[in-house]
C-alpha cells in the first residue's frame, strides 16, 4: 500500500469541492490551466533532454565506483560506511539514478541495517539539485545562476552528514 | 554554471569511458538517451498537464492566496525582496506544500509558475535573481514532512517497523534546509560585497 494512494485524490477532492463552494467554473478553469501546462512541458523537454544525456553518460563511465574505491581504507578511520558513498555522490546528480543505487543498497545489505537506514534517509530528506535547477532555471532562460550550486549542493552535503549521525544517535 | 557541469560531465564520462574501456557502453547510452528522456518525458508529461489544470481550479477558487497567506509570517523572514502580496508566494507556498506529502510531479508546474513570475520582475533576464536562488534552495533541500516513495520501498522489503525513519528524516530536511538558508543568505551578503 502506498501512502502517496491517498494523498492525492483527496487532495484532488478538496480543491474540487472547495471551488465548487466558491462558484468557480471548474471545468473552464482545468482546460485554461492545462493549455498553459502544455506549453510549459513543451519547453522543458530540450533541458530535460540535455540532463539525462549528460548525467547518463557520467554514470555509464563508471567514474563514480571508481573515484570510491581507494578512497575506502581512509574513510573507514572515520567510521563512514564506504557503501554509501556512490549514493552521496549520486543524489545531487540525479533523483532516478540515486533511487536505483538506494535500492541496490537496500537490497544487499537488508532494510534494517545502518546501510538500509542511512540510505533511506539521505533518498528521503532531500531533492536533486543539479536536476532542479537546470529545470526551474532553464523553464525561463536563465543561465547565470551565481551562489545556487553551492546553496544547493551544501544542503545535500547536510544532508549526507545528518544521516550519518542520525543512524548512528537512534539506532 | 550550467554550461560547464553540462560540458565536464560529458566529456569526463566519455574521456574516462575510453580509457577505462567501458566505450561500448558510452556508445550504447548515446544512442539510449533520447530514448530515455522521452520515457521520461512521457510519464511526467501528462501529469503536468493535468497538475497544470487542477492548480489552475486551485487557484481560481482562491486556495493558493489563502496558503500563501498561511504561510507570510515565514515568508517574510525567508523571502525579504519580494512583495507580501506577489503572485509567486502563492506558487512557491503551493509547490513547497506538495513537494512536503512527497508527491513531486505534481509540485513540479507550481514551481515551475513561481519561476515565471519572479522571471518577469527580473531586470537581468539572463541572471538569477535573490528570491529565485532562495526557492529553490528550498526546494532542493526537500522539505519532506513524509517521504512516500521511500516508506513504499521499505515497506516493500519488508522493513520489521517501515515508519521507524519517518523521524530522523524529518529532522535530516528541517537540518538541512535551515543550514541551507543560513548558507543561501551569506553566499548572498558575500556575493554584494563583491559588487561594491
Amino acid at each position: 500500500m502506498k501512502i502517496s494512494n491517498f494523498f492525492i485524490p483527496l487532495l484532488v477532492l478538496f480543491i474540487l469541492l472547495y471551488a465548487l463552494f466558491k462558484k468557480v467554473n471548474v471545468y473552464d478553469s482545468f482546460v485554461k490551466g492545462a493549455k498553459e501546462g502544455l506549453g510549459m512541458s513543451i519547453s522543458i523537454f530540450p533541458f530535460l533532454m540535455a540532463m539525462i544525456f549528460g548525467v547518463n553518460i557520467l554514470l555509464k563511465s563508471g567514474i563514480v565506483n571508481d573515484i570510491f574505491t581507494p578512497l575506502k581504507p581512509f574513510l573507514l578511520k572515520f567510521s563512514i560506511p564506504v557503501e554509501v558513498l556512490p549514493l552521496a555522490l549520486t543524489r545531487p546528480i540525479s533523483g532516478n539514478a540515486s533511487f536505483v543505487v538506494m535500492i541496490d543498497l537496500i537490497k544487499k545489505f537488508g532494510v534494517d541495517s545502518t546501510i538500509g537506514r542511512i540510505a533511506s534517509i539521505m533518498q528521503g530528506a532531500t531533492d536533486t539539485t543539479i536536476y532542479v535547477l537546470s529545470l526551474y532555471f532553464g523553464s525561463v532562460g536563465i543561465t547565470k545562476t551565481r551562489y545556487a550550486l553551492k546553496a544547493g549542493l551544501f544542503a545535500d552535503f547536510i544532508t549526507f552528514v545528518m544521516s550519518l549521525l542520525l543512524v548512528s544517535i537512534f539506532f | 554554471m550550467m554550461n560547464k557541469i553540462w560540458a565536464s560531465f560529458i566529456i569526463v564520462g566519455i574521456v574516462y569511458g575510453i580509457i577505462s574501456g567501458r566505450c561500448d557502453l558510452i556508445n550504447e547510452e548515446i544512442v539510449a538517451s533520447g530514448k530515455s528522456t522521452l520515457d521520461v518525458f512521457i510519464v511526467s508529461f501528462p501529469l503536468m498537464v493535468l497538475w497544470s489544470g487542477i492548480m489552475q481550479i486551485a487557484k481560481d477558487a482562491g486556495l493558493l492566496d489563502l496558503l500563501a497567506k498561511k504561510m507570510r509570517p515565514l515568508f517574510k523572514i525567508i523571502f525579504p525582496e519580494l512583495d507580501e502580496n506577489d503572485e509567486a508566494l502563492s506558487y512557491i507556498a503551493s509547490n513547497l506544500t506538495i513537494n512536503m506529502l512527497g508527491i513531486h510531479n505534481a509540485s513540479t508546474p507550481f514551481g515551475l509558475k513561481a519561476m515565471q513570475c519572479l522571471q518577469e520582475k527580473n531586470k537581468n533576464k539572463d541572471t538569477a535573481t535573490r528570491s529565485m536562488i532562495t526557492f529553490l534552495v528550498l526546494n532542493t533541500s526537500g522539505v519532506t514532512l513524509i517521504a512516500t516513495d521511500i516508506l513504499a520501498i521499505r515497506m516493500m522489503y519488508n522493513s520489521a517497523n517501515p515508519t521507524e525513519l519517518l523521524f530522523p528524516t524529518l529532522l535530516a530536511t528541517i537540518t538541512n534546509t535551515c543550514l541551507a538558508l543560513l548558507m543561501d543568505r551569506f553566499l548572498y551578503k558575500r556575493s554584494k560585497k563583491h559588487e561594491n
